[in-house]
């Protein structure tokens, strides 16, 4: 089966590309992004700020079981309905440089749409380390259940 | 058979990323490292078979023990790989999707 979600990281570019096709009208993908509750509701995260304009800016933090696990936050450089969304992205507490996000948003049917998401990076080392995250998150899991068996042990 | 495959399916999997984790400081055997999780022996001893067959774990004999330990080369092109970034995108787009969807619904019984 062909997946939905694709990933294009191509060899020594400092960017990534991300492509989704949606089972929904386009109007409902942006309203996805535009409504802080909505956007809270999928990312799962908890939204502090989201000024949906030129030179507005957002931030949101993620917790687990009552800690702040994660904050981002950026400025939005263009706005536009239904359309474009282009923002920094930037990690608090991280190492990590800021990002620049292009959000494209795409009619393909009455019922379906087409987001692409090309995020620019400092350089093509911090690229690939991003990448990486998400396999690091499931290593930072395993050293809290390594705590809590030290804990224990106390 | 697609090597390549079975290394994301083996790296998919919480409990197995763990036992890298574990590991990856130190040479374990099967019992040490069953010791740090909840789950049954049998299914520690599962999942250390396939992270074995897809060669991110080697084993040695060490007098009656068998050790694993961690195969670094193995790691490193699991490290370079895409696919846990995007199955983080692809869990949170599926979710934005049902979500949305149930919107379409709501709508349709409130009008």
């Amino acid at each position: 089966m062909e997946q939905k979600t694709k990933v294009n990281a191509e060899d020594g570019k400092q960017e990534i590309v991300i492509t989704r096709e949606f089972d929904l009208p386009l109007e409902l993908l942006f309203k996805a992004y535009e409504e802080p509750e909505l956007f809270e509701q999928w990312m799962e995260t908890k939204v502090l700020k989201m000024e949906n304009k030129k030179h507005g800016s957002y931030a949101f933090e993620t917790s687990r079981n009552g800690n702040v696990v994660f904050r981002a936050n950026g400025t939005i450089h263009e706005f536009v309905p239904n359309q474009k969304i282009t923002r920094t992205f930037e990690m608090e507490n991280t190492p990590f440089p800021i990002q620049l996000e292009f959000l494209e948003f795409e009619k393909l049917t009455d019922k379906t749409s087409k987001l692409t998401m090309q995020i620019v990076f400092k350089s093509v080392a911090f690229r690939n380390q991003l990448l990486q995250m998400p396999f690091a998150q499931g290593i930072n899991m395993a050293h809290n259940r390594l705590q809590e068996i030290i804990s224990k042990l106390k | 058979m697609n090597l390549r495959r079975d290394v994301f399916q083996a790296i998919a999997d919480p409990t197995r990323r763990t036992i890298l984790l574990l590991v990856a400081s130190q040479s374990m055997t099967a019992g040490a490292i069953a010791a740090n999780f909840d789950t049954a022996r049998p299914t520690v001893s599962k999942h250390l078979q396939i992270l074995t067959k897809c060669e991110l774990l080697k084993q040695e004999q060490n007098g009656r023990e068998i050790y694993y330990h961690i195969n670094a080369k193995k790691m490193k092109e699991v490290a370079d790989f895409i696919e846990p970034f995007r199955k983080m995108w692809d869990d949170r787009f599926n979710k934005l999707e049902a979500i949305m969807k149930s919107k379409i619904h709501g709508q349709k019984n409130n009008g």
